[in-house]
Formats: structure tokens, C-alpha cells, sequence
């Protein structure tokens, strides 16, 4: 499959007078696939807004290579910036201008036919309240105009940063709905969310983001199976059985914790040998089950930035990739 | 071109714009109506009873000055003590020439067109060039701080042409305000001159002169339009344009003459903007220097003069409209925006 999107060694470093320099994108790579939902995910401050802006040519890298639609970019951006439609963290409109019209200025700017405002209007939800001025909007209002608005080029690749803020349960799951519709209908979706149940929902593949750069990436199902610790839940017949059970499985050299009635074990390839093990010994299993892990518990692991009782975690404080596995305050912070 | 249509279509579709051009408008048609009112037809009787009025003066001067040149005589010839009243030669106080007391003095006001209405283009450029200003600081300063902008570079990445195109659409904006408000002007005071006053003597010299008031009035206003645009695109704010200006007026400008005058400089007024904006409109400026003489023949003292001329206006308008857009358009490259 042609990649859509395509992202190396991507940096891009901010520079302050008092503070020092501070790398929010340290060689960072990333690949879409055409036709695919694509989550990008990341902790906060992680670097998603900043590559997605300096792909849309509104910041300038300081190195790396970038490629959008087989072109590469900045340099060919007005050729392709028709076939891509983005938005870039809740972005704003001018106030005083109604839907419509904030809509059908951007069409004319763009060269979009008229009647394809009123569509994206209906697509969004916001067909009965597009007379009135942006300024009047609820929050998920305004993010939906957002959303609105990038569809309107009827691009080939969609990016949107962090859609969902802000939106209703309802809201999201129509979001969702939308993103499959258009992924059918052969167009790219590049996802920035901090909802990992929506991204593992709707995306195909992700790439996680921390401290600028990759952590982990590829089909969703491939990187929880890479980083599903091998959990499995057994429950016996007998829960007086359980003490034995735990030394058998201790001495395979599976790791083991035990609770009144069942026991979790840890670092499975098969959970098929966990059955013969204990057969071997009598012990005959009620119930085994492969803990599925979920995105979130993925993300949080990978990156580093599971919440910790009794400590604040300080943003920043996530994994870095090629340097100390977990980093100090100083560590790609100011001053680096 | 599309582009171009479009940020016209912004333009006139933000309110901002339609209230301070209506505003302008009003203040331009009140500036009419007061010129209108205040001046008067002068007929044949008018003008013979001011002639009356001015003799009348005359003599009045004629007979005081004979009184104080008599009474200077008795108090000399008396040798008593005058503390300087009387100049020592009692032949020096005379009445001024007849032709001094002009009969225009005890008339009404009276609009002469040829006369007056070049003055007129001078307030017109004013605030026309006010209203453009303030419109083009908001119209790309709103779009700076709203993220309006970066909304239409994502969808046009050239990002000098998107200025450039939105510089190009303010300017035929405020043209197509400026041009026919310019021609109901030299209507509006060729009624008043007609109903008001005169309008008489006018050749084609004089319109031609007019026309290229006017033409220079029109650049002017479309000059500190592009300057207010520049200023608030560098900015990113339309209050930083604005509150530049009044920064610069203010302190630069008022600061700057009273530091001039209270340093004694010759000529305090050339160093500030409003005079060569004057100069641009009436093609000559003339400063003069009380503190230096230039003894004429007559032993009169005449003041030192300085010319300002609209060629050197035109010099520091176009070097200000380069080096301040050349600044916008050069940060609008490099920037970073978010
Ligand atoms: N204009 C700027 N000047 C200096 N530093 C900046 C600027 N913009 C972003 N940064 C820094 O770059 C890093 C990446 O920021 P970015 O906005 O890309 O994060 P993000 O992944 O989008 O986070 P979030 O999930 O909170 O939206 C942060 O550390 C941020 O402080
Ligand atoms: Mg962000």
C-alpha cells in the first residue's frame, strides 16, 4: 500500500532566549497508509500538535524529511494542500461571522463549489444552526464547524488533531461513524486523541508519540500483542488447590500472584502449556482467560506515564527512545 | 482571483468595516453641511456697506493716530517724563495704509471655490486615511488573533501571495469608498460654493490643480491604509497597530516636539510626520524661525525660512510604506504560527 503520509527524522526545536532550546520534535518518523484510520497518540506536550503543523507548513522543521501524498513537503505544499484537509488543535474562527459564512469564505478561498458547504453542514450536524454566529457556539459546536470545515475540500487525506474535544457521547459516536464512512470511501484519516477507547474503536494501525519521538507504531492489534504481557487468569476446581498450583507454575517459571480464588499469571506464551502443566499434577482448570490488554494500559506502559499513587507526574516526564528510560525533569526539557 | 474575491467578500461582510466607513462618511457629510451653514452669498449692498465699514476704520485710525502724535509733541515740548510711551521722534506714529483695512474683514464668510476648496481636500484625506487605517489594522489583525489566518493558509500555503492578496482587496476596498466619496466632495462644495458663495474664475489650471490635490489626497489615504495593515499583520493584533500609532503620535511625535523646542532646534516641525503629511497635501510647507533675522533692505527682520515639499513628503512615504510592509511580508515568510 502507497503510503499517504510519510515522516523521517522529523525536528524541529524552539528556541528561547532566556530558557535555552527545547526539542519538541527530536528525529521523529511516521508512515500512514492510504486508506487507513491512522491514531496518533502521545501524552500531553508530546510533539502531535507540532507534526501536524509543520506538515501543513505552518512551522518550519529544522531537519528531517516529510512527504504528504507522494509529494514532499513543505516545498509542495500548494500543490497538494487541496487534497488535504486538517484541523489543528480547536481552531479558531472570526466570532462575528456566522457558520455559513466562515464556511463558504474558506470554499471560495479554496475554489470548492458553493453546494458543498451546505453538505459538510448536514454531515456534521449543524444544518439548522448554521445562520447563527460563531461566537453563539458551544464548544463542541465550534468543533464541529472544525471538522466541517476540513471536510469541505473533500480531501484525500484528513488530519485532524484531537477531534473528539469536546463533543457529546453522541457526538463522538457519530464522529466515529463518519470516520469509517470515509475510510471506506478510500479517504486517509490521520486521528491525534487522548480517548484510546475510540482510537482502538476506529483506527487501523497508530503511532505513539513521547518526548518527539516514536515509541511504538503499526496495526493496533499488533502493538497490544507486542506489549500484552502474556497475562492469563486461571480459577481451579478446587480453591484449595491453588497453593499447589502456584508452586508448579512457579517452578515453569511463570510469575504468579495470588488472590482468594483464582490466580493471575504473568509472562505466557501458551496458555495451552499452563493447562497441560497443571494437568500433569491433577489439577484440573475451571476457567483460563488471556487478559486482552487495552490501548490505554499499552499507552500508558510504552510511554511511561501511568499514574503513580502519592506522586504528580509532571508533563514531560514520559519515555524517552534513545536516551535515559526514564527521564528527569531536565531530560528534552528546557535548558537541553 | 478567487482569493481576491473571496477577501473582498470578507471585507465587506465584517461589520467593523461597514461602521467605520459609515462613520467616516457622516463626519465627511457633517464637515459639508457645517460649511453650508456657516458661509454666505455676498451680494452688491454687503459688499458696499463693508467697503463703508473699512473707511470708517480708516479715518477712526486716521484721527487716533493725529491725537497721539499731538499729545507725544505737547509732552515733549513740556519735557515731562513719558516712561517710554512716545517713540522720541513723534513723526513715526502714523496710520496705517488705507489698502491695510481690507473690506473682507466686516463680511460674512463666504465660500470661494477657487479660493477654499483646496483646504478642503486636506480634512477629507484626513479622515478618510483615519477610517482606512483603523479598517486595514483590523482587517488583517482580527484575522491574526481570531486563527482566521492560519485557517486560510491551510488552504492556501503561498503564504506572501495570501497577504499580499488581502492587502490587494483592502486597498480596491477602500478605493471604491475613497473615489466616489472624492467626487461627491467637489460636488458637495461646488453646491456650497454656488448657494454659499462663489464660484467664479475658474480656469482649467485651477481644476487641474484640484484634481491633483485630490489624486494626492487619495494616495495618502491609501498610503496609511497599506501602513495599518502592515503594522497589525506584524503585530498579529489590531491593537497593535493602533496602540503603535498612538505610541508613536504621543510619545514620539508630541514628546519629540517639546524635547526639539525646549533643545532650541531650528525648525522643530520638520522633524515631525504631521508636517510633511501637510506638505504632501499643499506641496509646499514653510517653516519659519523667529529666532534668526534676515535683515531686508527696509531693515526689516524676516525669519529664517525652511521649505518642506511634497517631493520630499512623497520620498518618506514611499520609503516608510517599503521599509514597514517590506517588514510585515519578510516576518509573514519566516514566521512560525500557532
Ligand atoms: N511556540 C512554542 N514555543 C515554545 N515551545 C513550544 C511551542 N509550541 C509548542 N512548544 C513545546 O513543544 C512541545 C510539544 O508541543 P505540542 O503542542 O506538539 O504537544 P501535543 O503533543 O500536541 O500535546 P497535547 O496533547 O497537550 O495537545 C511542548 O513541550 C511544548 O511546550
Ligand atoms: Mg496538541
Amino acid at each position: 500500500m502507497p503510503a499517504v503520509l510519510e515522516i523521517e527524522g522529523l525536528r524541529k526545536t524552539y528556541k528561547s532566549r532566556r530558557r535555552g532550546t527545547r526539542n519538541a520534535l527530536d528525529g521523529f518518523d511516521m508512515r500512514v497508509d492510504a486508506g487507513q484510520v491512522h491514531g496518533f497518540l502521545g501524552p500531553n506536550g508530546s510533539g502531535k500538535t507540532t507534526t501536524l503543523r509543520t506538515l501543513l507548513g505552518l512551522i518550519r522543521p529544522d531537519g528531517g524529511r516529510m512527504t504528504l501524498l507522494g509529494h514532499e513537503v513543505p516545498d509542495a505544499l500548494p500543490t497538494v494542500a487541496g487534497q488535504v484537509g486538517a484541523i489543528v488543535e480547536s481552531p479558531q474562527f472570526f466570532p462575528h461571522f456566522t457558520a455559513r459564512d466562515t464556511l463558504s469564505l474558506l470554499a471560495g478561498a479554496g475554489e470548492v463549489p458553493a453546494t458543498r458547504v451546505d453538505e459538510v453542514l448536514e454531515l456534521v450536524g449543524l444544518r439548522d444552526r448554521s445562520g447563527e454566529r460563531v461566537k453563539t457556539y458551544s464548544l463542541g459546536m465550534k468543533q464541529r464547524l472544525a471538522v466541517a470545515s476540513a471536510l469541505l475540500k473533500n480531501p484525500k487525506l484528513l488530519i485532524l488533531d484531537e477531534p473528539a474535544n469536546g463533543l457529546d457521547p453522541g457526538g463522538i459516536r457519530e464522529m466515529r461513524t463518519l470516520m469509517r464512512t470515509l475510510a471506506e470511501s478510500g479517504m486517509t484519516v490521520v486521528l491525534s486523541s487522548h480517548i484510546l477507547g475510540e482510537i482502538q474503536l476506529i483506527c487501523d494501525s497508530v503511532t505513539i508519540i513521547s518526548l518527539g519521538r516514536r515509541v511504538a507504531f503499526g496495526p493496533v492489534d499488533e502493538v497490544l500483542a507486542q506489549h500484552s504481557s502474556g497475562a492469563v487468569r486461571i480459577r481451579l476446581e478446587a480453591v484449595s488447590d491453588l497453593p499447589v498450583a502456584t508452586e508448579a507454575l512457579t517452578q515453569a517459571g511463570i510469575r504468579v500472584t495470588g488472590h482468594p480464588d483464582h490466580l493471575m499469571l504473568a509472562g505466557v506464551d501458551k496458555p495451552a502449556s499452563v493447562t497441560r502443566l497443571l494437568a500433569e499434577k491433577n489439577l484440573y482448570v475451571s476457567e483460563l482467560a488471556p487478559i486482552a490488554v487495552d490501548l490505554e494500559s499499552v499507552f500508558l506502559e510504552l510511554t511511561a506515564t501511568a499514574p503513580v499513587p502519592g506522586q504528580h507526574r509532571q508533563v514531560d516526564e514520559s519515555t524517552k527512545v534513545g536516551g535515559t528510560g526514564q527521564p528527569g525533569p531536565a531530560g528534552g526539557g528546557w535548558g537541553a | 482571483m478567487s482569493l481576491f474575491r473571496t477577501e473582498l467578500r470578507r471585507l465587506s461582510k465584517r461589520r467593523f468595516t461597514r461602521y467605520m466607513t459609515l462613520l467616516g462618511l457622516l463626519v465627511l457629510a457633517a464637515v459639508v453641511v457645517g460649511v453650508f451653514f456657516t458661509n454666505q452669498k455676498i451680494d452688491a449692498g454687503q459688499l458696499a456697506q463693508a467697503e463703508r465699514q473699512a473707511d470708517q476704520q480708516y479715518q477712526e485710525q486716521v484721527r487716533w493716530s493725529e491725537q497721539e502724535r499731538a499729545a507725544c509733541q505737547q509732552a515733549k515740548t513740556a519735557g515731562t517724563a513719558t516712561d517710554g510711551r512716545y517713540p522720541d521722534d513723534c513723526s513715526v506714529i502714523s496710520p496705517p495704509p488705507r489698502e491695510e483695512i481690507k473690506a473682507e474683514w466686516f463680511l460674512p464668510s463666504t465660500f470661494d471655490f477657487k479660493e477654499t476648496f483646496d483646504e478642503t481636500l486636506i480634512p477629507f484625506a484626513a479622515i478618510l486615511a483615519l477610517v482606512g487605517f483603523v479598517i486595514g489594522a483590523s482587517f488583517v489583525g482580527a484575522e491574526w488573533s481570531t486563527g482566521g489566518m492560519m485557517n486560510l493558509l491551510l488552504w492556501r500555503p503561498k503564504r506572501l501571495t495570501v497577504l499580499l492578496t488581502k492587502l490587494a482587496a483592502l486597498l480596491t476596498g477602500i478605493l471604491a469608498v475613497t473615489l466616489p466619496a472624492a467626487v461627491l466632495w467637489f460636488a458637495g462644495f461646488w453646491a456650497v460654493a454656488n448657494f454659499r458663495g462663489s464660484t467664479e474664475k475658474m480656469t482649467s489650471g485651477v481644476w487641474q490643480s484640484f484634481m491633483l490635490t485630490g489624486v494626492r489626497g487619495v494616495a495618502l489615504v491609501l498610503v496609511l491604509t497599506t501602513i495599518g495593515f502592515a503594522l497589525a499583520s506584524l503585530g498579529r493584533h489590531t491593537a497593535m497597530a493602533l496602540g503603535g500609532v498612538v505610541a508613536v503620535m504621543v510619545v514620539g511625535q508630541f514628546g519629540l516636539g517639546i524635547l526639539l523646542s525646549m533643545a532650541g532646534v531650528r525648525f522643530a516641525e520638520a522633524w515631525l510626520l504631521p508636517t510633511y503629511a501637510l506638505a504632501w497635501m499643499t506641496k509646499t510647507v514653510k517653516l519659519e524661525d523667529w529666532n534668526a533675522c534676515n535683515a531686508t533692505y527696509f531693515g526689516e527682520c524676516k525669519p529664517a525660512t525652511m521649505e518642506i515639499t511634497w517631493q520630499q513628503s512623497s520620498v518618506l512615504l514611499s520609503v516608510g510604506v517599503v521599509v514597514i510592509l517590506g517588514a510585515a511580508l519578510w516576518v509573514m515568510r519566516r514566521r512560525d504560527i500557532s
